[in-house]
């Protein structure tokens, strides 16, 4: 026990896979746990850190730091965003279910996908050749090899990720705008659209009616 | 590097694990979101150790793309969330028996 102990002592790199992997569960365990979803997010930063910590240790500094500054800094805002201004910071109710038994079924469907991801490890790669795109720099010129690839060989897929995030902005954009489908209706409760709790109004808010039956109401107002 | 890429993909494959369980639990949509992530990460760091053990620059090219279309997707799923319970006070997946066939 004590030279195991200490073989993993003279080991950093054991050291800091093992504390980053710790965090990692720990955090991925945290998110689909926790009941608040803000604890979710925040137990979500916790596994981002990780694996940012496991990248620097495998030499993709750029990753690491895009990693953090992207996921950390943008995303997990954005969802806590999105959980502060929908007010959905409320505990979820466990008890009720819609579909018998979901909880345990999902629990065996997850154990089982990680076994077959296990297993399929062990198999033979299809191709254990070496791929040729470049080779994985040193650690002080991580992010030259990463530009020099990115810019030659992946150059088209590169550019096609610029329009994608045109695409995502104008799509977030058209998305919260406020649609009001029936006039009447907004004329009626302009307020009523935000604050509706119960399901016939948002049948009525959704459902596109027929002209006939909207000619009818405005006759019958 | 000491640490064998083995047990970067065993890693890989819990987190993975996780994220499934975590949508296939969770009620609260913006939870099995996170759970997506989750995995989208989980699936990131084997793109790297394979970068590693491979030798090749290609995996974490790979894996900035993928980071780039996460983004575009949190932008995109985000909105309808928002615009979907703009309307509607539940949170759960449950309350968007709407799309029930």
């Amino acid at each position: 026990m004590g030279s195991l102990l200490l073989g993993v002592i003279a080991k950093p790199d054991l050291i800091v896979f093992l504390a980053a992997a710790l965090v990692v569960v720990a955090g991925g365990i945290g998110v689909i746990s926790y009941r608040n979803p803000v604890h979710s997010a925040l137990s979500l930063v916790m596994t981002m850190f990780g694996i940012a910590t496991l990248f620097i240790e495998q030499n993709a500094q750029f990753l690491a730091a895009v990693q953090i500054i992207v996921y950390a800094g943008a995303i997990v805002v954005l969802f806590l965003f999105v959980i502060m201004l929908l007010g959905v910071d409320r505990a979820e109710v466990f008890s009720r279910e819609r579909i018998r038994a979901q909880r345990p079924l999902a629990a065996v469907a997850g154990v089982v996908t990680l076994g077959e991801i296990l297993i399929l490890g062990h198999a033979t790669w299809a191709t254990g050749a070496k791929a040729a795109t470049g080779p994985v720099g040193n650690s002080s010129d991580n992010v030259f090899k990463i530009a020099q690839v990115v810019f030659s060989t992946y150059l088209l897929p590169f550019e096609a990720t610029a329009i994608l995030l045109v695409i995502a902005v104008l799509s977030a954009v058209y998305l919260s705008k406020r649609v009001v489908v029936n006039v009447d209706e907004a004329l009626e409760a302009p307020l009523e659209v935000a604050s509706s709790s119960d399901e016939e109004s948002f049948d009525e808010v959704t459902t596109p009616k027929t002209s006939s039956e909207n000619d009818d109401e405005v006759y019958e107002v | 590097m000491t640490v064998p890429g083995n047990w970067y993909l065993i890693l890989s494959a819990i987190l993975f694990s996780l994220g499934v369980i975590g949508v296939l639990v969770r009620k609260n949509v913006i939870v099995m979101f996170m759970s997506v992530e989750m995995m989208l990460n989980a699936v990131n760091l084997s793109f790297v150790t394979f970068s590693r053990m491979l030798g090749d620059i290609g995996g974490q090219v790979l894996v900035f793309f993928v980071l780039v279309v996460a983004a575009a997707e949190v932008v995109v799923g985000l909105g309808i969330i928002v615009s979907i319970f703009r309307r509607r006070v539940g949170v759960t997946a449950d309350d968007l028996h709407i799309l029930e066939g």
